[in-house]
């Protein structure tokens, strides 16, 4: 089922197998023997962990994996088949619902593939306003994720401290967008609006309390020795594996790959006139993976308040036809979002839509290597890895 | 293909992409059929017999340790949804011909793949062959990079694309009696079939208004 030519975690046999095969067996299997057989386990579609309808079929030897399938699908809504019947402004409508936690990181990249090919380049002041906007969206995503994942050990306060944070900054992004989960802001050109009154020194306030509270989680999560007990040397996904699984983004920085796309991909945004730096850390296990997404948390909310200092002034929207055609050519521009690289591959031929786009998600390059982590994995560590390793289904989906 | 006559034809690449391109031409030789710019990358359609070699090539030599997808293209002109002069704008009008795009191409189906570094910046590769019609069968990435698993399962459901050496070739997305293969262009856009464009019942003219725009533009309030 998986490769068989990597190397596996323990001394575990390896075992072919089919889900198709064994589906009617859902049921467990109870050997009278003592020598009992695998027991299959259906995880999900429906289940806290999995952030949505993702099917895990779990094969046990007693608290064992022996191999996990992930089963996804259950939310395919066929955005790349419904690129081609759209034009490129109806698009950005589609691609926010592609990470639902991110929308606004999801139409960077698309509408800079679109700008690429037209040549058009956005006005400095919203380059910066779309900089804060995927910062906002990034540090939203993550303080749920910082709370969330003290819920999947078993600790409730921390889910609520996540939520209350991810609610300020929801707030602000509302605020200047109008929408809380979905802002469809960005145009071709440039940004639709500019801030509202009073939101500089708001948002300023927000990030400072943003901060305070990662000194909270680090207290209450990072420093507590239950939690470190339930994810340290769990799940350990080493570098030259995640990075040919395609893993992306804080899961393979924190497996000691220095590597970011705000800063090593050609350049996108305005991140190459703020001052920050990249958090790698070098265990690669669950434990790795919280502490790097708290640690860019705390950089996203620094360089949010950077920007709120050195924001140029100017324009919003650069010269743009009123009826946009985008030439014929070809582009990729991947960016870093939340949950890793997120890309397009735009095909144009002169027409009003594309003609085709390939979208990469992060989640489910994340999500595929999933059946080699989990082998040989306890049950109960299912939920942490799943939780660590922080995927929408939407983004596997698509 | 000498190498200042790459360059010449290539401008819009940026420097590592022409680094990478000649590392891949002294490795690859004759494999690769041609090559192109798409925005500073390098597009490098290479035959397809060499398929996974190109893979080998770009992982082991270049560096390039991370996969980041793998995808199909069907260059057939998109089929026209709506009747001229029906008054359905629901879906872009695509060119009625059949071009193709960086790099070219042999016929309709082609794999397009990307490759990047984790090391060094910007250094990324995008890769091509053609499948001719009939014989839709190109080897499989996985033995190089794991992650081509599911990439290779989706081109294969969605496309019909047959990946030699893969494990184990099933659906992904679509259930597991699913027919047909929904991203290729002859295959129609379901929901449209069902139901007609519901945009249409709102398209009549606006009091006053010769042109119809999106009023994207307002704030710059400079377009003509």
């Amino acid at each position: 089922m998986t490769t068989t030519d990597l190397p596996p975690p323990g001394e575990l046999p390896e075992i072919a197998v089919d889900p198709a095969a064994f589906r009617h067996l859902a049921d467990a299997q109870v050997n009278v023997e003592l020598d009992t057989g695998d027991m299959v386990l259906n995880i999900g579609p429906q289940h806290p962990a999995t952030h949505g309808t993702l099917r895990l079929v779990v094969r046990l030897d007693g608290e064992r994996v022996v191999s996990a399938d992930p089963i996804i699908g259950y939310m395919h809504r066929g955005y790349e088949k419904l690129t081609e019947f759209r034009t490129y402004p109806q698009i950005t409508t589609l691609i926010n619902r592609i990470d639902w936690l991110s929308s606004f990181a999801n139409e960077v990249p698309f509408i800079d593939a679109a700008e690429h090919l037209m040549a058009i380049e956005a006005p400095p002041r919203a380059q910066y306003l779309r900089t804060i906007l995927t910062e906002l969206s990034r540090i939203a995503t993550f303080v749920l994720f910082l709370g969330e994942m003290g819920l999947q050990v078993g600790a409730i306060t921390p889910a609520f401290y996540g939520f209350r944070d991810r609610e300020y900054v929801l707030n602000l992004i509302e605020a200047v967008t109008g929408g809380r989960f979905h802002p469809n802001f960005n145009r071709i050109g440039g940004i639709k609006d500019d801030l509202p009154w009073g939101w500089i020194s708001e948002c300023r306030g927000v990030m400072n309390k943003v901060l305070a509270s990662c000194d909270e989680f680090d207290d209450l999560v990072v420093g507590n020795p239950i939690f470190q007990k339930r994810t340290r040397s769990i799940g350990i996904i080493p570098q030259e594996l995640g990075a040919a699984y395609g893993v992306s983004g804080s899961n393979l920085r924190a497996s000691g790959v220095d590597w970011d796309l705000r800063r090593d991909g050609p350049k996108y945004l305005v991140y190459d006139e703020l001052d920050w730096q990249v958090w790698t850390h070098p265990d690669g296990d669950s434990f790795a993976r919280y502490w790097v997404r708290l640690q860019e948390t705390r950089e996203s909310a620094r360089m949010v308040l950077q920007m709120l200092d050195q924001m140029p002034s100017g324009p919003l929207m650069a010269k743009v036809p009123r009826i946009i055609k985008v030439p014929a050519g070809e582009v990729f521009v991947n960016t870093e979002n939340p949950l890793g690289e997120m890309g397009y591959y735009v095909i144009s031929k002169g027409a009003t839509g594309p003609f085709r786009t390939k979208i990469r998600s992060a989640s489910f390059s994340n999500v595929s290597i999933l059946p080699w982590l989990l082998r040989g994995v306890y049950v109960p560590d299912i939920v942490t890895i799943l939780a660590s390793l922080y995927f929408i289904l939407g983004d596997i989906d698509r | 293909m000498a190498d200042e006559a790459a360059t010449e034809a290539v401008p819009a690449l940026r420097e590592q992409a022409v680094d990478a391109l000649a590392r891949l031409q002294s490795e690859l030789g004759d494999a690769i059929v041609e090559h192109g710019a798409a925005f500073g990358d390098v597009v490098v359609r290479v035959r397809r017999d060499a398929w996974r070699r190109s893979a080998q090539v770009c992982k082991e030599q270049l560096g390039c340790d991370y996969l980041s997808f793998i995808g199909g293209i069907d260059w057939m002109p998109t089929p026209a949804v709506a009747e001229e002069g029906s008054g359905d704008t629901s879906t872009p009008a695509q060119p009625k011909e059949q071009t193709y795009g960086t790099a070219g191409s042999d016929g309709r189906y082609q794999l397009l793949a990307l490759v990047e570094s984790t090391r060094r910046k910007s250094w990324r590769v995008i890769l091509k062959t053609d499948l001719p019609d009939g014989d839709l069968h190109a080897e499989s990435w996985v033995s190089v990079y794991p992650g081509a698993d599911w990439h290779e399962r989706e081109a294969w459901e969605m496309y019909g694309f047959v990946f030699d050496g893969h494990p184990s070739l099933r659906h992904l997305y679509l259930p597991s009696e699913f027919e047909g293969h929904p991203l290729r262009k002859d295959y129609p856009l379901l929901a449209r079939e069902v139901k007609p464009w519901p945009g249409l019942v709102d398209v009549e003219p606006m009091p006053g208004a010769a042109t119809d725009g999106d009023g994207d533009a307002e704030g710059a309030g400079e377009t003509e």
